[in-house]
């Protein structure tokens, strides 16, 4: 029978996707609302700089990770479940606050929550193309002749989501058995998880 | 065509290094005469010349063709119709919001005529081959000038004047015990020994004037190109590429490409390797219509920038550079006022500027100015001659045609000059004006009377004058072309993707940075606003309940 133990579950190459993509996802948020004129305080054409030079990092970061996920089956994550997902649900709205425990126990085969996963795999199916996409459209607007702001509003609305699902999500983080315990997971790649002895290396 | 044999990036490397090579020579050899033939050594320039058209027929003895090919130019018909409005423009027939119109005023206007003898449009003989004046343009001993009275003829005897005004240059003036200022005739025979190629100071004895006064008019053309440095103008420059005028408005025929009347805003007509195409002039012509460098996402932006956005939009941040300002606003309304029965002036103490002319009432006068933009097409209409006009509204006298959604215009800058202009009050057109004529009655200059003045300007035309006339707001669209700075002060991304930049006014068009989505950026902002006022009671109520159960 499974006990807990303290096991690598995020490996390196995950960490340091997460963190990276974390970094330029901000820096891409901050950048393009300086470019969108949602805020001012330094200089735009620098924030253009920027804005490309991160968005060609974060595809080359995402070209990566897919390769990653599938060569290392990790994609498998992501399978959605609706198994749990009401018992998940109704922890975050109601039984987290009055001392429950987690419904979903994390194990190394399955370290997401059926929240996590479905959450995740829209991020990863929607949001992330659509301001890929976009992104793209928008740079190279004048070869293909299409409306500027037509583009330019997809990217826009784009963005508006990819800032929501970060609010979210960093809130998320704190809500393990400490404030703190996903975020040092998710730094360490260690965490206490379900593992059946035959899987702990 | 050839051309279409290369990739584009080495048609570029073909272009670069033929430019390069083209550019070596040219420093070398442009500025020194190559000439095959020495004036000095013909016997028809031996002289001495009574006359200017004396000159001219000496120079057709050789130059057959000459006179015939600048009679068909603008220079000499002074006479344009326009392909797309088929307006009939030209100096000879438009209204302007300076000096006002030629009619009746030729003496003065037609000291920038490149003739001689225009003193009256029914009579002068558009024919007459030696009136064509030559020596204008080919002059390089810059003696020549045309006096500013004589109909396109120098001064032939010394001529005494009093005022602090000297058309001449400093070798052919002689002060005088009285005061006054004796200016000598330029020596015809030495002048037309030593022609040559049209320098900046040839064309801008006219052009830097025009309006009355050193970039009265332009904004962009002022006598401070003759040596401009870097700043005003980056190809002008003796320090840049020491171009003269003719190096972009390149004579064919003694026929220019470039027209305020019909501008090349767009041109994407084939780059040949070390040529380019002399009948049409635009930056594009040499600069192609990819100028920025193709190796940097920055340079490539800025490419993408050429089809909707004119070169000199960003690089010409202003003009009346180098330290010659512009009129901007004339008000014609208040000319002709007198104190104890003579006319005065008032000067800007700081600039020295005239604030007020008896002769041609209230300016205002600017430098390193920035420019207005709009969308162009490259057509000007203008107001013509009893076109009916709005007098309550601002009259355009001329309009430049385009807008955001006509894929052939570009946002251009445009030197926008503002006054007040003399109206027809019953008949609501814009009236012509007599200002020029010592020895009359009518010319509002010596005589200070609107009524005679418009009666006799309106006397040169088919067009009936009520007698009653008023002033209305007019306005005047000057592209700017000139005075391009260098690279390193175009503007940057932020002059206009800004809320508050230079296009802050631009309609019809969206620009990242300075415009917003409206209710996108309402509802995005929102329910940015909603996640977080969420995330934070979700923690709020963690903390409290987490409190209560201890």
């Amino acid at each position: 029978m499974a006990e807990k133990q303290y096991v690598k579950i995020f490996a390196r190459f995950e960490r340091f996707w997460h963190w990276t993509q974390a970094a330029l996802v901000l820096g891409l948020l901050v950048t393009g609302a300086r470019l969108h004129g949602l805020i001012g305080g330094f200089d735009w054409q620098a924030a253009f700089g920027l804005h490309l030079i991160m968005a060609g990092l974060i595809i080359v970061l995402w070209i990566f990770a897919i390769f990653w996920h599938f060569t290392t089956g990790q994609w498998q994550h992501y399978i959605p479940t609706f198994r749990n997902l009401r018992a998940v649900i109704r922890y975050y709205g109601w039984g987290i606050f009055t001392g429950e425990t987690h419904p979903a126990k994390p194990t190394i085969r399955r370290k997401h929550n059926p929240l996590q996963r479905l959450s995740y795999l829209f991020l990863k199916l929607v949001i992330n193309p659509a301001i890929w996409i976009t992104g793209i459209m928008y740079l190279t607007v004048n070869l293909t002749g299409l409306d500027l702001f037509t583009v330019a509003w997809t990217h826009v609305v784009a963005a508006y989501a990819m800032a929501i699902f970060v609010v979210i999500h960093v809130y998320m983080a704190t809500t393990g058995e400490t404030v703190s315990a996903y975020l040092r997971a998710m730094i360490t790649g260690y965490d206490w998880v379900a593992v059946d002895n035959d899987e702990a290396r | 065509m050839v051309t279409g044999m290369f990739t584009r990036p080495v048609r570029l490397m073909c272009m670069i290094a033929s430019l390069l090579a083209l550019a070596s020579v040219a420093h070398a050899q442009m500025r020194e005469s190559d000439t095959t033939a020495d004036h000095s050594k013909f016997e028809a320039l031996k002289g001495p010349f009574e006359t200017g058209p004396d000159v001219t027929e000496a120079c057709l003895s050789c130059h057959t063709e000459a006179a015939e090919q600048v009679q068909q130019s603008i220079h000499w018909t002074w006479e344009y119709e326009h392909p797309t409005t088929g307006q009939k423009l030209g100096k000879r027939h438009v209204l302007n919001a300076f000096c006002g119109n030629v009619a009746s005023n030729e003496p003065r206007c037609t000291s920038c005529h490149a003739g001689y003898g225009w003193e009256d449009t029914e009579t002068f003989d558009f024919t007459a081959q030696n009136k064509v004046d030559c020596l204008a343009c080919h002059d390089t001993t810059g003696s020549y000038v045309k006096w500013p009275t004589e109909a396109g003829h120098p001064i032939y005897e010394p001529r005494d004047r009093k005022s602090a005004y000297r058309p001449y240059s400093e070798a052919l003036l002689q002060e005088n015990s009285d005061g006054s200022v004796t200016h000598m005739p330029p020596d015809l025979a030495q002048v037309a020994q030593k022609v040559g190629q049209p320098g900046r100071e040839n064309c801008g004895n006219c052009h830097f004037y025009g309006g009355g006064g050193d970039n009265v008019k332009h904004g962009d053309l002022s006598s401070v190109l003759v040596s401009p440095d870097r700043h005003v103008d980056v190809h002008m420059s003796p320090d840049g590429a020491n171009m003269v005028c003719t190096d972009c408005h390149t004579a064919h025929g003694h026929k220019w490409p470039g027209s305020r009347y019909l501008g090349t805003v767009k041109d994407s007509s084939a780059q040949m390797p070390g040529f380019r195409r002399s009948d049409v002039l635009s930056c594009q012509s040499c600069h192609s219509e990819t100028p920025h460098e193709m190796a940097s996402l920055e340079g490539l932006k800025l490419n993408d920038h050429t089809d909707r956005v004119a070169c000199q939009t960003c690089h010409i941040p202003e003009f009346a550079k180098g330290g010659v300002a512009t009129k901007t606003f004339w008000d014609w309304s208040t000319a002709g006022k007198l104190k104890d029965g003579k006319p005065y002036s008032v000067e800007d103490e700081e600039t020295g500027h005239h604030k007020y002319l008896s002769t041609k009432g209230d300016f205002e006068w600017e430098q390193d100015v920035v420019p207005t933009y709009e969308f162009w097409n490259g057509v000007v209409e203008y107001t013509l001659l009893g076109e009916r006009i709005d007098p309550d509204g601002v009259v355009g006298i001329n309009r430049i045609h385009g807008s955001a959604g006509d894929a052939d215009s570009v946002i251009y800058p445009f030197k926008r000059m503002t006054g007040r202009q003399a109206y027809d009050a019953v008949h609501e057109y814009l009236l012509l004006n007599n200002v020029y004529g010592p020895e009359g009655d009518t010319a509002l200059w010596t005589n200070f009377d609107w009524d005679k003045s418009l009666a006799a300007g309106m006397a040169e035309t088919d067009v009936p004058f009520s007698g009653e006339y008023a002033f209305a707001d007019t306005e005047m669209w000057w592209p700017t072309t000139h005075m391009v700075a260098p690279a390193s002060e175009a503007l940057d991304c932020q002059s206009c993707h800004a809320k508050d930049g230079r296009l802050a006014n631009l309609a019809g068009v969206y620009i990242p940075g300075r415009d917003g989505m409206g209710l996108t950026d309402r509802i995005g902002l929102l329910l940015l606003a909603l996640a977080l006022a969420g995330v934070l009671g979700h923690a709020t109520i963690r903390v409290i309940s987490a409190s209560r159960r201890k």
